[in-house]
């Protein structure tokens, strides 16, 4: 076998050795944390995804050992590779921090912002990147585009509203499923996502463009309102499916014992991740839609999820309760009080024990006596 | 009189037939060519002519050509790019309606030096009739055996097919005209990698523009080094200018580009000066995405030289004070026209043209529209002059494919120039409805935010 030469490239001032053909985002992940750029359309188990949010430009200060000029214009890091010697910025370009402004603002000009009623709500790409790079106001002061939401068969649902025209789904219906029944209707601001028309889709894998959706216009109807992605705890459980091409391993999204919504594993980027038998890990629609009972799944044990993300809260992983009693902590000293809350306050009436309530205070508590 | 190269037989009558092309001397390039000359040798002449392509972008044509990369056993391709949409461009429709035999000749004489067995013409949609024209005469050049099998005899095989749009500006842009020629949606593709690489069918492939194919006539016939003659610098050969706007003679000049712009509009030989006695006010010079350029900008640089109808000539000054050659649509606007409202259906037409990949074209196309219409339409803010300058700015450099630019610099330059007339618009609105703010102050320097 031969060996794939490597590359160094050095991104925001790290520098990396990464094989020949890597792409500049790949590289950047490598490194995580800030120095790799969000990506919106790029999905890496997507063929010829990418290139078109413009989210993931960078600035190439260096082209090359070889050829050491800077590229003349920001380029777009997931679909361009990485050469020997390359110098790439990211955060540290304010070049690439004023045109990502201006990216995350166009990509908000028409989204209607309705975050308290979509179900993507805690796990939106679009809901993260402008928490991180946009802007408080909008100097967009028009009507925004609308459209009528559409059901994709009576598993899925259509709110074109939403979409960021990232085109992974349109790659999603082309590359896994059989006929291609998915793809864009005209163009420019006015293009919107369409099954020509209006027609069902009933190929078996085609519940995966609603995981591949970075925003909440593809959704599960079967999860539709159920349930706050946040309120339900994930949890990664198998099953035997007798799909050749269903990976079989899901996130079933519970709480207590019900099964709200099952969904494929994704990794830190939010992507599908690889199964662990080696297939890539998009699930079939019969894990997807039909598979809502514990007694369904063998249960692995809680999805690790990033301590960032809303969705952990409540249920951190990897905190560990500490095993040291109280006084241990104090290394034998006694607690100091400051301050009594009585002596200053004549809401909190010393004849109510807080303490004994078995449930949260009410004020009718306070004015029993 | 200029030289005339392309459009000097144009007016023969019955030149469309191939009898008569043929008697006017047609088709000798293809025997010079087929007979005489290796494909090299060919690329090499076009190299020596200097020629730059005329689709816009001016690429050095014969560079274009040797980039082809030439796998062993994969077809290569040839595209002539006759889509022509951009507004106030229609050159190619002349050249084709009038004297098709020349494109046909031109491209075979192409596709032999870059190899293309099977060639195409993506014609726009719009231009229903021509390819009627284009069909006949690629019928009486395969009957006169000029295509098709073992062209006279020099085991060349070419075949040359005409495909029509389906009304997209967009599928002018060669990687998005490839996707359609493939039957997909006309998307722009993201590169690299080049057509010259992966084009049509993942084949190489050169797309060049009918004019540009054309003047491989000229070229073969003359020679290289007497081609690249005429003109002036790197502007060599004969040009096409497509005229129109307020204009007493607006149609399409073959120039040869040693003319200053001066002449060009006012000589009777040309455009015959600004319409009904009016007063030039400004100019679009090649095709509606190049900068607008006022009139003293136009006529002299800002250094104060004449300005001429080349390539260097008429971008120096980068975009501060100066435009570009473009596809040679030549829009000129009198003192009666208001450039708001002009900058507002421009960018009409950018919106309603737009693929919709990339975010910033996208969204920020149909964003500027909208502001521009509300100043057109008195309701437009003062800062709305400074949105629209950052907007422009944050799509341009930042797209897939050059529309993104070609929306952002009629609205930058607008401003740039004439930023006063924008403000005027938005300080008297009421009166802005009744009345053009004229001449006044168009050549003043103007304050840019930068
Ligand atoms: C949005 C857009 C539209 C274009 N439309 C045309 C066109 O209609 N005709 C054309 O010849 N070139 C057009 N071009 C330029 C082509 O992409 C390409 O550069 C040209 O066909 C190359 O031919 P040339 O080298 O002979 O000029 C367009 C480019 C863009 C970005
Ligand atoms: S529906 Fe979702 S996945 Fe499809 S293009 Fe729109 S945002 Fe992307
Ligand atoms: S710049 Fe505009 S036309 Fe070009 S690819 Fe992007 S969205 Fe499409
Ligand atoms: S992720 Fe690179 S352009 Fe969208």
């Amino acid at each position: 076998m031969s060996e794939q030469p490597l590359f160094k490239v050095t991104i925001d001032n790290i520098t990396i050795e990464v094989p020949a053909g890597t792409t500049i985002l790949q590289a950047a992940r490598k490194i995580g944390g800030e120095v790799a750029p969000p990506a919106m359309c790029y999905y890496s188990k997507l063929q010829g995804s990418g290139g078109k949010c413009r989210t993931c430009l960078v600035e190439v200060s260096k082209g090359s050992e070889k050829d050491p000029r800077p590229m003349p214009k920001l380029v777009a890091s997931c679909r361009t590779t990485v050469m020997d010697g390359m110098e790439v910025k990211n955060i540290t370009s304010p070049k690439v921090q004023d045109a990502r402004a201006g990216v995350v603002e166009f990509l908000l000009l028409n989204h209607p912002l309705d975050c308290p009623i979509c179900d993507q709500a805690g796990e939106c790409h679009l809901q993260d990147l402008s928490y991180e790079h946009g802007k408080e106001g909008t100097r967009f002061e028009f009507q925004k585009r609308t459209f009528h939401k559409v059901d994709l068969g009576d598993k899925i649902q259509l709110h074109m509203t939403r979409c960021i025209l990232c085109y992974r789904c349109v790659f999603t219906a082309d590359q896994l499923t059989k006929e291609r029944e998915h793809g864009v209707l005209d163009r420019g601001d006015h293009a919107q996502i369409a099954t020509f028309i209006q027609k069902n889709l009933q190929n078996d894998f085609i519940g995966n463009v609603i995981d591949v959706c970075p925003v909440g216009a593809l959704t599960d109807k079967t999860f539709r309102f159920k349930n706050r992605v946040w309120f339900t705890k994930p949890v990664d459980a198998h099953r035997n499916c007798s799909n050749p091409d269903c990976c079989g391993e899901v996130q079933l999204w519970m709480r207590g014992d019900e099964v709200f919504r099952v969904t494929a594993r994704k990794d830190e980027w939010g992507e599908i991740k690889e199964a662990s038998n080696g297939k890539t890990g998009w699930i079939c629609n019969e894990c997807r839609f039909e598979k809502k009972d514990v007694k369904d799944w063998v249960i692995e044990g809680p999805t690790k999820v990033n301590r960032h993300s809303v969705i952990s809260q409540g249920h951190y992983v990897g905190v560990t309760k500490p095993n040291e009693t109280f006084s241990a902590v104090m290394k034998g000293r006694d607690p100091k009080l400051l301050m009594d809350i009585h002596s200053v306050s004549e809401v909190n009436k010393p004849n109510i024990e807080l303490s004994l309530l078995d449930r949260p205070a009410h004020s009718t508590d306070f004015n029993q006596s | 009189m200029g030289v005339k190269l392309l459009l000097e037989k144009a007016h023969v009558e019955n030149i469309r037939l191939y009898d008569v092309y043929r008697r006017e001397g047609g088709y000798r390039s293809v025997e010079k060519a087929l007979k005489t000359m290796s494909p090299d040798a060919i690329v090499e002449e076009v190299k020596k002519s200097g020629l730059r392509g005329r689709g816009g972008a001016g690429f050095p044509a014969g560079m274009k050509w040797s980039f082809i990369a030439k796998p062993e056993g994969v077809p290569r391709h040839l595209v002539c790019n006759a889509d022509e949409s951009e507004p106030g461009t229609f050159k190619d429709r002349y050249l084709m309606e009038f004297i098709p035999h020349l494109l046909i000749e031109g491209l075979i004489v192409s596709s032999y030096a870059l190899g293309s067995n099977d060639t195409y013409i993506y014609i726009r949609g719009e231009y229903a009739w021509i390819v009627d024209i284009l069909e006949q005469a690629i019928t009486e050049a395969k009957n006169n055996g000029w295509l098709g099998k073992n062209i006279l005899g020099s085991g060349f095989d070419c075949n040359i097919h005409v495909q029509r749009g389906a009304g997209a500006y967009i599928c002018g842009e060669e990687t998005a005209l490839i996707e359609s020629l493939e039957g997909k949606r006309g998307n722009p593709r993201i590169k690299p990698p080049f057509p010259a690489v992966k084009g049509v069918w993942d084949r190489p492939t050169v797309v060049n523009n009918v004019e540009t194919l054309s003047a491989v006539v000229p070229i073969i016939n003359m020679g290289g080094e007497e081609y690249a003659k005429i003109g002036v610098g790197r502007s060599t050969g004969t040009k096409l200018i497509s005229a129109c706007g307020n204009i007493n003679k607006p149609g399409v000049y073959e120039i040869d580009m040693t003319i200053s712009v001066e002449e060009f509009i006012y000589s009777d030989e040309y455009c015959g000066g600004i319409a009904n006695g009016k007063r030039l006010k400004a100019c679009i010079p090649g095709g509606s995405s190049v900068p607008i350029l006022p009139a003293n900008l136009l006529l002299k640089t800002a250094k104060g030289e004449t300005r001429y109808m080349n390539y260097e000539s008429l971008s120096d000054g980068g975009f501060a004070t100066g435009s570009m050659m473009g596809s040679g649509g030549f829009i000129v606007l009198d003192e009666d026209q208001c450039v708001v409202k002009n900058t507002y259906t421009l960018a009409r037409f950018y919106r309603h043209e737009s693929c919709g990949q990339c975010s910033p074209c996208r969204e920020g196309t149909g964003w500027m529209e909208k502001i521009l219409h509300n100043i057109e339409c008195g309701k437009g803010k003062m800062t709305d002059i400074d949105l629209l300058w950052d907007i422009q700015r944050k799509i341009e450099g930042n797209t897939i494919c050059p529309l993104g630019d070609a929306a952002a610099w009629p609205v930058a330059a607008a401003i740039r120039h004439f930023r006063d007339e924008f403000e005027w618009h938005v300080l008297h609105p009421e009166e802005a409805q009744k009345r053009n703010y004229g001449l006044a102050h168009y050549a003043d320097p103007i304050h840019v935010p930068v």
